[in-house]
């Protein structure tokens, strides 16, 4: 087990264990975007660091856009409010992070549940990336903020991303782009819904959201 | 053979106190101080050897056993750990739990003494470190049970002894997961920044200080002494799994293990410098993080 | 063909936001919708021949569900011109608060509900699944700014959960996506392509636990957006805070959509022979939206929201037939179009409804006969529509599904169904009865005769269109439903 994708791989687990156990806003919104930054290096590491065209142009544009502009974004949505740069969490950091631990557990068992038709680089990639999109939905089922709930989202969202650049290798080209895309415009709209709803309640908390019921 | 193992002792018993001496040296220099004497602790406890004790009227037997207990547990646990290829005094299957739980021993009685002369102060340290040495507990024997499984061993001096430099390519990332969190359980343990400050003068930060304010005398030399060795042993489990240096020549061995120990204070010393002391707070959580890099590392070894 | 259905109501989209002329932007609505629809129409003639190395093709289910959208949007639009007139970025009083909000611009909300008909068009021509996938979560998008039409607090939330539960389902559903295209690389297949006929040959080389993973990933994913329960919390309160004209889209034609992505992955399976496994999930999770539904539908308070339910309990009905099989697959996509044409009816009736009551709760409601007979009459005919009441489409749809279970001996379901489909009749009939009926409440004002020939002529077609498909189903028509029903493994 030892080469840079087993490391990556580690590296995701703790970032994600972190993410679970940390209070401030700021640092949180900061770990996706290192995360999204290791994550853009994945695809020219997993071909051996040639440098092809497009493999370059892929990895430019995830770790621009995970590393720069959503983290810009979700600063910006924060620099806004008026309101405590905490997480506030339903579920304490503690038990978030135990939790989380028995997840990983979880997902080692399932990776090892269905073993892979083509050789992978890393035997951890499977319940690697499982283990991300479990603490990403973890995130947005946990936490009370819409901030939070878009980093969970992205989170998870980075989870998929490993999966596929890690295991899917003839992707088209136009599927990257539109996935990219796609990804681009949901924490766009999110970002800007996250605007309104700062605007209309003067918060961001979703907790608040709940005058439908039944 | 019986040699070297004597030789091991040895050198725990004589070198651990230049240990805390290094560590205040390094800072001294960050901060821009000249600092005490390297050998400042051997002076400290020749002092209070030759000092008497004061005892409070409020105290049991309990307070006076206390620290002959505690360096008792310190000087068996000493015998238990292999340091730089030298082999330990006394090993057999499974003295990794006996080790472990030698210093909840220790524990248990400090605290008991530090209750027994009924100052409040010290009660709540002692509830302080139980509550902190619950959490760092699995910490470290989970990462014991980490090594023990990549070895195969549950034998400290066997595992150790099976250890060399080649784990960091076999087993690299559990290796650095592991090392982090015996790190952490290090610092907490020996009450270093940023868990506990060995420094504050105000009772109501102290966690390991405040417990033993009401010692003096030869009672005091003993704690210390006990302290370091306990520092020092640590320090040799960390450096045993970070950097196993084995190549057979024992003179080699043996310095290169001096040589890592003295590197390790200097790092405490930069951490105890370059951080500032946790919330109380927030102990507990990173706490839990060492616990949980343990528990990632034993997976990662597991699978 | 394809890239102009594509493209008319997507150039019509930037078009509508540069125009600066109210009615002009709904002339182009109209116009797109028109063109939009009579060339679907065209469609139904001509072979399907696959376009972009087969990226894009019009096969029968396909053309199906996107003449089902085509037809709902024509009737949408139409609605919408009347309703754009007075709307849009006005500042109004909430009814149910008291609070001032406005509404969006009317550009947005053109620009939105032609980009919302390219996208659900691109899901229906894909035949690649990462494509399909991609239009999908372009649907939501699209979609988003529809919701947030009225703004005020409660849209927004209603927004923010559409985006956050579906944003989730549709990226489960891309995990489902890479599942696949590992379950596909197999070393014996030469062709690993994620494009549909290249999966269908190559059924038997397919990994079958990966295989299976997929479409368990594929129908939480899209069954999140169907409004499958218990993924559809998002659905009730989309619905009931949209607008009407977009209420009726979504219910109708959106969660159709996403029923094609499922039924797409469902595809595959049965050429890779695990018909049976999925069959069984469909069926599950059919009762449980079923039965789900019932129980809310009970008692509801507000009219639109038993409106929103009822969509989650005719999506459990799609499952619950394609999952029963045989013979219940024609039911389901019969039940499809007809459920279609008369939620939208229902949804545009209840847009009128709420234009002249001003509030969405059921008990404040009473005497629309009297005071609007010709919604009135839409509204009962509805009800007689949607709970599968004989002469509309939906008893035959339903009755073939019931029809089948028998048949296959799977009593106990077809008792099960049958009871909650009369519970929900019960539920319905009081909410239904009660407001159409009675008289009218002395002190709400109300102009001579609030029905205009624009706000009651489409859901009156969309009425038509389903009792029609109840007494006669043109051979065209029927031809197509057996060929879709023949592809997903019944007859």
């Amino acid at each position: 087990m030892n080469n840079a994708a087993d490391t990556i791989m580690i590296f995701l687990v703790l970032t994600n264990l972190t993410l679970l156990g940390l209070s401030r806003l700021g640092t949180c919104i900061r770990i996706v975007a290192v995360q999204g930054v290791v994550l853009g290096l994945l695809p020219l590491l997993l071909n051996g660091w040639s440098l092809e065209l497009h493999l370059v142009f892929f990895s430019a544009a995830i770790i621009s856009l995970k590393g720069i502009v959503f983290p810009w974004l979700l600063t910006r949505a924060l620099r806004d409010l008026k309101t405590q740069r905490e997480v506030e969490p339903l579920i304490g950091y503690g038990t978030s992070i135990a939790l989380g631990m028995v997840i990983l557990v979880i997902c080692m068992w399932l990776g090892s549940r269905l073993p892979l038709p083509v050789a992978a680089m890393s035997t951890l990639i499977v319940p690697v990336a499982f283990f991300t999109i479990m603490s990403g939905l973890f995130l947005i089922i946990s936490r009370k903020k819409a901030v939070t709930q878009v980093l969970g989202y992205l989170v998870m969202e980075n989870g998929i991303y490993t999966f596929g650049v890690a295991l899917v290798q003839k992707q088209p080209v136009l599927v990257e782009l539109g996935i990219l895309l796609d990804v681009f415009v949901a924490v766009f709209v999110m970002g800007i819904t996250m605007f309104h709803i700062n605007r209309e309640f003067d918060h961001i908390d979703t907790d608040q959201l709940s005058r439908l019921k039944v | 053979m019986i040699i070297l193992k004597l030789l091991n002792m040895v050198i725990a018993l004589a070198a651990a106190p230049l240990l805390l001496g290094i560590i205040n040296r390094t800072k001294a220099v960050f901060a821009g101080r000249t600092g005490q004497p390297l050998l400042q602790l051997y002076y400290d406890i020749w002092k209070l050897l030759r000092k008497g004790a004061v005892y409070s009227r409020s105290t049991s037997w309990i307070f006076r056993v206390g620290p002959v207990i505690g360096l008792s547990v310190a000087l068996i646990a000493a015998a238990l750990i292999p340091f730089g290829g030298l082999p330990a005094v006394i090993s057999f299957k499974g003295d990794l739990i006996l080790f472990a739980y030698l210093f909840g021993l220790s524990r248990f009685f400090t605290v008991l003494m530090a209750m027994d002369t009924g100052s409040s102060f010290e009660g709540m340290g002692a509830s302080r470190e139980v509550t902190f040495s619950t959490l760092s507990e699995p910490a470290l024997l989970i990462g014991l049970a980490a090594i023990a499984k990549y070895t195969g061993y549950i034998s400290l001096s066997q595992m150790f002894s099976s250890l060399n430099l080649s784990v960091w390519l076999n087993a690299g990332p559990a290796f650095v997961l592991v090392g982090f969190a015996i790190l952490i359980v290090f610092l907490t343990e020996n009450s270093r920044i940023p868990i506990d400050d060995p420094n504050t003068h105000l009772e109501l930060t102290m966690i390991h200080e405040v417990m033993i304010l009401d010692h003096s005398g030869p009672d005091l030399a003993m704690i210390l002494y006990g302290a370091a060795i306990k520092m020092w042993l640590l320090g040799a489990i960390l450096i045993g799994i970070v950097v196993p240096v084995h190549s057979g020549n024992a003179l080699f061995d043996i310095s290169a293990a001096m040589l890592f120990m003295i590197l390790l204070a200097i790092v405490i010393g930069v951490i105890e410098s370059s951080m500032a002391r946790l919330k109380l707070l927030h102990v507990p959580q990173l706490l839990i993080g060492a616990t949980t890099l343990s528990i990632l590392a034993l997976v990662l070894i597991l699978r | 063909m394809i890239y102009a259905l594509l493209l008319i109501p997507a150039i019509a989209a930037v078009l509508s936001l540069i125009v600066r002329s109210n009615i002009f932007r709904r002339i182009i609505l109209v116009t797109a919708a028109v063109s939009h629809t009579v060339i679907t129409i065209t469609a139904w003639n001509k072979e399907a021949n696959p376009l972009l190395n087969g990226w894009l093709m019009l096969d029968k289910p396909g053309l199906l569900f996107l003449t089902i959208t085509s037809v709902l949007f024509l009737a949408c639009s139409l609605y919408a011109f009347g309703y754009l007139a007075g709307e849009s970025g006005r500042k109004e009083q909430d009814f149910e608060e008291g609070i001032f909000f406005t509404n969006a611009p009317a550009a947005i909300f053109c620009a939105c509900l032609l980009a919302f008909l390219t996208t659900m068009t691109l899901v229906t021509v894909s035949q690649h699944f990462g494509l399909m996938w991609v239009a999908m979560e372009a649907t939501t998008l699209a979609s988003a700014p529809l919701i947030y039409f009225h703004r005020h607090h409660r849209s927004l939330e209603a927004t923010w959960k559409y985006l956050l539960i579906c944003s989730v389902g549709i990226a489960l559903a891309l995990l489902g996506n890479f599942f696949m295209v590992i379950a596909a690389s197999a070393p014996e297949s030469n062709d690993k392509s994620m494009i549909l006929s290249v999966l269908l040959q190559q059924g038997h080389l397919l990994n079958v636990p990966w295989l299976k993973a997929a479409f368990l990933l594929f129908l939480v994913g899209y069954g999140t957006k169907m409004g499958l329960a218990p993924m559809h919390t998002w659905l009730p309160d989309a619905h009931s805070e949209s607008p009407s004209v977009v209420s009726a889209l979504m219910s109708g034609a959106l969660l159709n959509c996403a029923f094609l992505g499922i039924l797409r992955s469902y595809q595959v399976c049965l050429a890779a022979g695990l018909g049976r496994f999925c069959q069984d999930l469909l069926v599950l999770f059919g009762l449980i939206s079923i039965g789900w539904a019932a129980v809310f539908i009970l008692g509801q308070p507000d009219y639109k929201r038993m409106l929103a339910y009822s969509s989650v309990e005719h999506m459990g009905i799609l499952a619950l037939g394609v999952g029963i099989g045989a013979g219940a697959t024609f039911g389901a996509m019969l039940h499809a179009v007809n459920h279609s044409l008369t939620k939208a009816m229902l949804f545009l009736a209840a847009g009128n409804i709420l234009a002249v009551y001003k509030t969405k709760t059921t008990k404040r409601v009473s005497g629309i006969m009297t005071i609007m007979p010709a919604t009135g009459i839409i509204w009962i005919a509805g009800f007689f529509a949607i709970t599968g009441i004989p002469p509309f489409g939906i008893f035959l749809s339903e009755f073939t599904i019931v029809k089948s279970m028998i048949e296959q001996g799977r009593i106990g379901i077809a008792v099960a169904f049958l009871a909650i489909l009369a519970l929900i009749f019960i539920g319905m009939a009081i909410a239904f009865l009660n407001m159409a009926q009675g008289r009218k409440d002395d002190s709400l004002q109300i102009a001579d005769n609030p029905d205009t020939a624009i706000s009651v002529l489409p859901p009156l077609a969309l009425g038509a269109l389903t009792l029609m498909l109840g007494l006669y189903i043109p051979p065209v028509v029927n031809n197509l439903l057996h060929d879709v029903a023949v592809i997903m493994g019944g007859y």
